[in-house]
């Protein structure tokens, strides 16, 4: 534990930890409606932003934040307006983002290729103090909406046109989700890297719910799960000298593929008992109701 | 009763909306009381001037609708449709596929904009309406999962909501759900997960959902589609319930089912427009028949089940 020692590397670790809860905490409910690609899109827009704050000699996190959450609001009108051609607008956005940011980084005289790739892959030696605190405020933020409006964000991610007539604010609540993830992805550049952020929205969402039943557990499974491979994939990137980003997404997929293996028996198993029990259950009905009301249709 | 349809449910589209005059016609049904709650509204409403004298909170309109017109795309969808339910009424909405019964409840509750015509809900307009915590509203759904495993007590505890809003529930709440749960016998399974359901218990789940809010109004858009017949009486004697307390009911139905001794009134549509407004059709010929398949291959096929000849 001689990494420990050095400063980078705990601001490299609280800053993965932060990253293990969030991306997941948001990525629930992107999964939820099934908008998993959307962290990617947020992901490519960012880069501008990035690339806007080393143009300009801002903050890049900063930045970030503002262009990918303006990203993260038009897709999400996109997705309300847009209905036929929605797609279209939003891979669109993507590869703007992209583009966009690539073409500034290289008109900015910080900015580099080594910058450029931190960015997208994530680096665990440029985490500034300052990045720290930056990271710390925008993780409570995060933290606050994603655990704190957690019955509402299922609502409306588990059925938009009823949460809507319970009078929940859904336009708002949408919008704010939106913001949220575009936070989470600013979030997690640092470590994980803007191209593979997404994948730790998604990839430990899937793997719990291998092993779930019910949304809350999901969440809590998702983020442990999130936490043990930003934390262990942070480390093994110390030793061997590797992108951050990518030794985390590879444990996570591997977390993945381990929790189905286990899974798989076990679903099999509850689906036939569930199964049976239905059957019984409808028998069970169907007698009563025939004894009740003496009633021979049923 | 004195009645304004008492000329007989004709395919004739009155200006004014008809308005349920009907007996329950279930006489081993419970009666409709008044709710704990019975707020005036904001107004008497456009047909006041022929309330019952004998049960005037019965007679409080609870939806108004007026020459309805919505279109989906460029094809005109409802082409004038009025509808009045009392508080305490269960009115079906019937029609073939496409005759625009669905997308009249999705227009009562803001999914659908009108091109015309007016709503009222509790005597408000749509546009101002925003007691949501007075409706329950059921979806048109096969299925209560989404992209993320949640348990029954998760999705119904979302119908919660209505009075929650953003605030944290407590104990009440929790209780609502459990009632909820119970009305609809899935009180065993909270704790499964929706996606081992079957097709008949996620519509329990649904509806589970839109009573946790403990409504005055609930609306449901084909709550019987896709039931098996256990699951169809469970569903029926819940509805039972509710009425018994007074709940105003507003069903999207295909056909009557075992919910018929409950309804007081049948509005059917066709093409968009009330074919026939009045005590439920009794059904004839093959469409009584259990096998019957449901298929309505062109618009003229509910009159033939109706009291229209």
């Amino acid at each position: 534990m001689e990494m420990l020692d050095y400063a980078f590397m705990q601001r490299a670790l609280l800053a993965a930890v932060l990253v293990g809860v969030t991306a997941p905490a948001v990525g629930i409910y992107l999964v939820q409606r099934r908008q998993a690609i959307m962290g990617d899109g947020i992901g490519h827009v960012a880069l501008t932003g990035v690339a806007l704050g080393f143009l300009t000699g801002n903050n890049p996190v900063w930045t970030a934040v503002a262009v990918a959450s303006l990203g993260a609001v038009l897709m999400e009108l996109i997705r309300w307006y847009g209905k036929a051609r929605g797609d279209l607008a939003l891979a669109m956005l993507f590869y703007g983002g992209m583009a966009g940011g690539v073409l500034l980084i290289s008109m900015s005289d910080t900015g580099s290729n080594a910058n450029l790739t931190s960015y997208l892959f994530g680096s665990i030696t440029t985490v500034s103090e300052g990045d720290v605190r930056t990271i710390c405020v925008l993780a409570a933020f995060v933290m606050l909406i994603t655990l704190g409006l957690r019955r509402q964000l299922f609502a409306i991610c588990q059925d938009e046109e009823f949460a809507r007539v319970t009078g929940l604010p859904v336009r708002f609540l949408n919008l704010l989700l939106a913001v949220t993830a575009a936070v989470t992805v600013t979030v997690a550049m640092r470590v994980v890297g803007l191209l593979l952020v997404s994948a730790l929205m998604v990839v430990p969402v899937a793997a719990a719910q291998q092993a779930t039943r019910s949304f809350g557990m999901t969440l809590t499974l998702s983020i442990t799960i999130g936490v043990l491979v930003t934390l262990s994939g942070t480390s093994y990137s110390y030793y061997e000298d590797v992108p951050p980003g990518a030794s985390i997404v590879v444990l996570a997929i591997a977390v993945f593929a381990v929790i189905t293996t286990l899974a798989a028996p076990l679903t099999r198993r509850r689906a036939r008992r569930a199964a049976l029990e239905e059957e019984r259950c409808a028998l069970e009905v169907a007698t009563h109701r025939v004894s009740a009301t003496g009633d021979a249709r049923v | 009763m004195a009645s304004e349809r008492s000329e007989g449910p004709a395919g004739d589209i009155p200006g004014a909306a008809g308005r349920p005059t009907t007996q329950r016609s279930d006489p081993s049904g419970p009666p409709a009381t008044a709710p704990e709650a019975a707020s005036p509204g904001d107004g008497p409403g456009p047909a006041s001037g022929d309330v019952e004298p004998a049960a005037p909170e019965r007679a409080e309109p609870v939806v108004v609708v007026r020459q309805a017109r919505a279109s989906l795309g460029s094809r005109p969808v409802l082409r004038g449709v009025d509808l009045t339910v009392c508080r305490g009424k269960v009115a079906a909405l019937l029609g073939a596929n496409g005759s625009g019964k669905s997308t009249m409840v999705r227009a009562l509750v803001g999914q659908v904009p009108l091109t015309g015509g007016e709503l009222e809900l509790f005597g408000t307009p749509r546009r101002r309406f925003r007691q949501w915590v007075r409706v329950g509203y059921m979806p048109q759904r096969t299925t209560a999962a989404s992209g993320v495993p949640a348990t029954v007590r998760e999705v119904v505890s979302a119908g919660r909501l209505a009075r929650t809003k953003l605030r944290w529930p407590g104990r009440g709440d929790r209780a609502a759900v459990d009632r909820a749960l119970e009305l609809v016998g899935m009180a065993d399974r909270a704790r499964d997960s929706v996606n081992a359901l079957s097709g008949g218990q996620h519509q329990r789940v649904l509806i589970a959902r839109a009573l946790a809010g403990e409504p005055e109004l609930l609306i449901m858009d084909e709550p019987m589609a896709g039931v098996d017949l256990a699951s169809q009486q469970v569903l029926a004697d819940a509805l039972r319930q509710q009425v018994a307390r007074g709940t105003t009911v507003l069903l999207v139905l295909h056909e009557l089912g075992p919910l018929e001794p409950l309804i007081d009134r049948a509005v059917v549509l066709r093409d968009g427009c009330v074919a026939h407004d009045g005590p439920p059709p009794k059904a004839v010929g093959q469409h009584a028949l259990p096998g019957h398949d449901h298929i309505h291959p062109h618009a003229a096929e509910p009159i033939r089940t109706g009291l229209l000849i």
